[in-house]
């Protein structure tokens, strides 16, 4: 494959940071959106040439005899460690790359769009669209990267990104800490994966995807059997990795950023904190798939991880009240869906069906994900709250918002035909095949988000329409916002009937998605019984729901809480390592390091005093001091010499 | 006699010429026409630079041996040339006054004249040259520096200037006639070095030695032969502080090297490194203390060019090529950083009288490119990076730890502290001119075109000396031209 569009992939987006970034304060607000939209744009359609021409052309380079190639398209070495360590900058393509590429230049063209409208009067306009092309710039290249070096190198960039626009309002005291939050925490679990990268590159001598994954037995063999605390190298690199994934993904006990990550832009939170960001963990394990294969004791703690982190979230998410914090568990919760997915997926198991389904998942989610961020994004620009006690009753007056959301949140409960349909029913074969009870619980979640979903949904367009409408009447968003939600949503239909199998499987060769009528049938029915109980609950006004939470207020509190993870960690941090680790390190600092310095300063600035008088200002003792000098220099060099 | 051989002597004797006729053009112009001293000595001197500076050298020894031309001493007049240039285009605006009239020309003569003497010193292979050479700089300077007969501070400044150096001249002179006794009858370097390396160690040589030190050491103002320095820099024009402090220096610590490697090269482990040993970490130590508590620019200046000394002797105690090509560049980037603060403290002095770090408080409100000139100079003498003196020290420091004996790595360090000492009184004055809250003392004003050129100059050089390496290239090929001949004796 030529070069050209691969390069330009990467070059334009990072060329519009730089354009808006340096020269944004010179250009209107109008130029740079339009500049923004349609950098994106162009990136947009040749993302999709370079992922239509690698699945559809049947060029041998990509496919042969029916099986899928990996292919490199270019890769550069960058940095020369040793010989054989070797950072490289490169492209690389593959089935899930491909897809990805769709994915994040789809949404990110959407939120281009949309904020138009939606940022429209907000100060730092032009620096808002220099961040979201860095964004991409940063995004595109963690997902075509040819090495894992590279990959962590995009990993940082994309973690900086989104610090920077999470606290894009650095005037609210909630965005400036939540942006920290984000930050810490996910470069905290970064530590884990840049461990894992030196443990894993120092046994196989490679940072390349390629090397390590075409022949992951010789990966484990040149561990030579080392063990640590009982496990193998192998695995503990392999987790250590999944550490760096959890901490993006936001998977429990790291899950915390996520929901703050909220006080950015909610265009943002549709972009990087639902559709594409927030899945590098997954994708990550899906590039090391056949490495995580042969350790699978990893695969099992991924597996674990994901289905507690699923229940967790889902239960949180029905006691929220924040609109964009109920989405932000939801996220939690589908990531985790799809990280389960993984963990479950063995080749001898309907040829890793677990693996495409969470790659299909992950692609519909990003498209029904963000329509609802959006949608979320047009009510709150409506009624300037993010809580849904300010809403209901909206449907009257948002059409557009009302039947784009409605389509959203019928495609996350998994009904049929709309695309969460066909992708959590084959997650959910992959996990009745692997073992019953994974396909139950995650089954019961299935049944939650349903049921959470929708209790947002009645809160927000029927229950009783709130009096301050008559003040200040709600309407549907700009045509910059609307149409982004009506693209979204077509899709969201639609996604459900692409050949997903024949597209992107683990080893390339295709897999013929047939729906298993049982489990279908169970999910299906679960999804319509979960609505039918919020519609019961909250469609109309009522109170059912005040009493349900008097009866158990514990619980309540506890899930609105969220389990009080912040005040644990709170507690951790605050209590333990600043006030006991910190104190202590400070006071030595300041009383041991700070008083040795202060000692030296003092030291020096007495003798400078001490010596003063030698220089007196009467020429008699400067030449007194002239002979005395020279003649004691000769004297000691005669004393030590003769 | 073969009166080819003053074809070696182009630099002198160009220097020579514009001396002869400056006077001329001074002694017999009309009065209006006199004012123009200045410019012509400018500009003649300019022409003169690049003549010397493209009509290179011919390596060759005249007179008997007494004076000789090689490649370094060659590279060294090429940089005090430059040096002197940017002091003549910075004194032109003081020049100028009405107060001067009378007396502008022979400014410009006595400067040409003490350049002459350090030319000889540089060149000089034999010890009666090179104390005529020192004598014929040192006089005309003590006329300098009294220039402002006005002035009481001026004159005090001289007499104390004249009287020390009366003083060293005798102590030099006392330990060269040890020096004729041990050679048995010759003061040629050469002969000189035969006698040193083929002799025992005696007390003579030790006497010698030291008083050889300590009459060059006045020059360089080498703690304990330093205590003129303050008194004179403080009193004397600023011009000629700028003058004493770079050019001199620049020449006598040449001078120095060549004497104590090439004369004394025999004895360097046994006895001379280790006298200077121990006058270079006086000589900085001391130098930065005193620095420390300065409140007058020029004083403070005094004590810092007092401490950057002991830095340029570090090129000698390596007594290496490398040591000797990090010395010339040292001295190139010590004249371009501590002309630049000169500069600045000349502007502000004619301009309006204030010369304490005190009044520098708010500058960067009044006079933001003097403020800016001024701190890339102190940060180009702190070394900080990437400003040249960075590159300077980092220099001067590998030609010593280049011998790898553990006393030179405990001098690098000992210098090193020091340089953090430097840092503190370096920023003191950064500090005033830009995050003392005070309003300016000093009023806005324009300097002079000639003075603003002169910073110029010197910003550049602390910007570019440092990156552009082919300036190091060239003087390293220099040293290394010249390595047999200048450490042909050392022990």
């Amino acid at each position: 494959m030529d070069i050209t569009l691969p390069i330009l992939i990467l070059a334009i987006p990072i060329s519009m940071f730089l354009i808006l970034g340096i020269g944004g304060v010179k250009m209107s607000r109008k130029m740079a959106g339009v500049l923004g939209i349609l950098g994106m744009g162009t990136t947009m359609a040749l993302a999709y040439t370079v992922a239509f021409t690698y699945f559809f052309s049947g060029d041998s380079a990509f496919i042969v005899d029916g099986i899928r190639q990996q292919l490199q398209v270019f890769d550069v070495t960058w940095l020369a460690f040793t010989e054989k360590l070797v950072v490289s900058i490169g492209f690389l393509l593959d089935p899930i790359s491909a897809m990805m590429l769709v994915v994040i230049t789809t949404i990110s063209f959407m939120v281009h769009l949309y904020s138009w409208g939606y940022m429209e009067h907000e100060p730092g306009f032009q620096r808002y669209y220099a961040f979201l092309s860095l964004f991409s710039f940063s995004m595109l290249g963690l997902v075509v990267a040819t090495n894992i070096f590279q990959m962590y190198i995009f990993w940082e960039l994309v973690g900086v990104s989104s610090y920077l626009l999470i606290g894009f309002f650095y005037k609210l005291p909630s965005a400036v800490s939540a942006s920290k939050k984000a930050f810490i925490v996910t470069r905290f679990a970064d530590l884990g994966f840049l461990i894992g990268i030196l443990v894993l590159s120092f046994y196989t001598n490679t940072f390349n995807f390629a090397a390590l994954t075409s022949d992951p037995a010789s990966a484990l063999a040149s561990t030579g059997g080392a063990t640590f605390m009982g496990a193998s190298v192998l695995t503990w690199a392999l987790v250590l990795i999944y550490v760096g994934g959890m901490g993006k993904s936001a998977m429990m006990p790291l899950h915390i950023w996520l929901p703050d990550a909220m006080e950015g832009p909610t265009p943002v939170s549709a972009l990087i904190h639902a559709a594409t960001m927030v899945v590098a963990g997954v994708y990550l394990v899906a590039r090391m798939f056949p490495l995580y294969l042969v350790e699978e004791s990893a695969l099992t703690f991924i597996t674990c991880v994901g289905a507690i982190t699923a229940f967790y979230a889902a239960v949180v998410a029905c006691c929220q009240i924040d609109i964009k914090r109920i989405l932000a568990f939801s996220t939690i919760s589908q990531i985790a869906f799809m990280m389960v997915a993984l963990g479950v997926a063995r080749p001898e198991l309907h040829d890793a069906m677990g693996y495409m389904s969470s790659m299909f998942h992950l692609f519909t989610h990003a498209m029904f994900k963000a329509l609802l961020f959006l949608g979320a994004g047009a009510l709150i620009h409506a009624v300037h709250s993010n809580n849904y006690t300010e809403m209901g009753g909206l449907r009257k007056y948002m059409p557009i918002t009302h039947w784009t959301f409605l389509i959203g949140c019928l495609a996350i409960a998994g009904i049929w035909p709309f695309a969460g349909f066909f992708s959590k029913d084959e997650m959910l074969a992959a996990m009745f095949a692997n073992n019953w009870i994974w396909g139950a619980w995650m089954t019961m979640v299935a049944g939650l988000t349903a049921f959470y979903m929708f209790r947002m949904y009645f809160m927000v367009f029927w229950w009783e329409e709130n009096p301050h409408y008559k003040e200040h009447k709600p309407h549907d968003a700009p045509w910059q916002m609307s149409l982004p939600l009506i693209v979204l949503a077509t899709v969201s239909c639609v996604a459900g009937f692409i050949p997903f199998g024949e597209l992107v499987t683990w080893n390339g060769a295709p897999y013929h998605i047939h729906i298993d009528p049982v489990v279908a049938t169970t999910s299906l029915v679960v999804a319509v019984c979960a609505i039918g109980l919020a519609a019961w609950l909250y469609m109309k006004k009522n109170s059912k729901p005040a009493a349900m939470k008097n009866a158990m207020p514990t619980l309540w509190k506890a899930a609105n809480r969220r389990f009080y993870w912040d005040e644990i960690y709170m507690f951790i941090t605050h209590k333990i390592i600043f006030n006991i680790i910190c104190k202590s390190i400070a006071w030595f600092d300041r009383h041991i390091i700070d008083a040795t310095m202060d000692g030296f300063a003092k030291v020096t600035q007495r003798t400078s005093v001490a010596i003063k008088g030698m220089q007196s200002g009467s020429i008699q003792a400067y030449v007194l001091w002239y002979f005395f000098g020279a003649v004691l220099l000769a004297l000691v060099t005669w004393i030590c010499l003769l | 006699m073969d009166y080819s051989q003053f074809s070696a002597m182009i630099p002198e004797l160009i220097v020579l010429g514009i001396f002869i006729l400056v006077f001329l053009f001074d002694t017999f112009a009309s009065e209006s026409a006199r004012k123009a001293d200045g410019m012509l000595t400018t500009v003649l001197f300019g022409l003169g630079t690049v003549a010397i500076c493209f009509t290179g050298c011919l390596p060759q020894e005249c007179f008997g041996g007494m004076y000789v031309c090689n490649s370094v001493s060659f590279a060294l007049k090429c940089i005090l040339n430059i040096g002197v240039f940017i002091v003549l285009v910075q004194s032109l605006q003081w020049t100028d006054s009405e107060d001067m009239k009378m007396r502008r020309g022979e400014f410009y003569e006595l400067l040409l004249a003490t350049l002459f003497g350090m030319y000889l010193m540089i060149s000089a292979r034999h010890f009666l040259l090179f104390v005529i050479g020192l004598e014929t700089a040192s006089l005309p300077l003590a006329a300098l520096i009294a220039f402002n007969k006005k002035h009481y501070e001026s004159n005090e400044a001289a007499a104390k200037y004249i009287m020390t150096a009366v003083f060293s001249s005798a102590v030099l002179m006392m330990g060269l006639s040890f020096v004729y006794g041990l050679s048995g009858g010759s003061l040629y370097y050469n002969d000189v070095a035969a006698a040193v390396a083929n002799g025992e160690m005696s007390g003579m040589l030790i006497v010698a030695l030291a008083f050889v030190l300590a009459g060059i050491g006045f020059k360089l103002s080498l703690v304990p032969f330093h205590l003129w320095t303050a008194d004179v820099y403080q009193g004397a024009p600023t011009s000629v502080t700028s003058y004493l402090s770079v050019i001199s220096k620049g020449s006598a610590a040449f001078a120095f090297f060549v004497i104590f490697v090439q004369a004394f090269g025999a004895v360097y482990p046994e006895a001379w490194e280790w006298m200077l040993y121990g006058i270079i970490i006086l000589t900085i130590t001391v130098g930065n203390l005193f620095a420390i508590r300065q409140k007058n620019m020029k004083r403070f200046m005094a004590f810092s060019s007092v401490s950057q000394a002991g830095y340029i002797m570090l090129g000698v105690i390596a007594a290496n090529a490398i040591g000797m090509t990090s010395m010339l560049f040292y001295i190139l980037v010590y004249i371009f950083s501590n002309l630049g603060a000169f500069g600045v403290i000349q502007a502000i002095g004619n301009k309006s009288g204030k010369l304490n770090m005190d009044d520098y408080k708010g500058l960067h409100k009044s006079n933001p490119w003097l403020a800016f000139a001024m701190t890339l100079a102190m940060f180009s003498l702190a070394g900080i990076p990437p400003f040249a003196g960075f590159f300077s020290k980092i220099l001067i420091f590998t030609s010593v730890t280049a011998s790898n004996s553990m006393a030179l790595y405990m001098l690098v360090l000992i210098a090193l502290i020091n340089t953090i000492i430097s840092l503190y009184y370096y920023l003191l004055v950064v500090k005033a001119m830009w995050i003392a809250p005070e309003d300016p003392v000093v009023p806005a004003f324009r300097s002079a075109c000639s003075e603003r050129f002169g910073m110029w100059i010197c910003v550049a050089g602390i910007v570019f000396i440092g990156l552009v390496s082919p300036i190091y290239g060239w003087l390293s090929e220099m040293s290394n031209l010249d390595a047999s001949q200048l450490f042909a004796w050392l022990g």
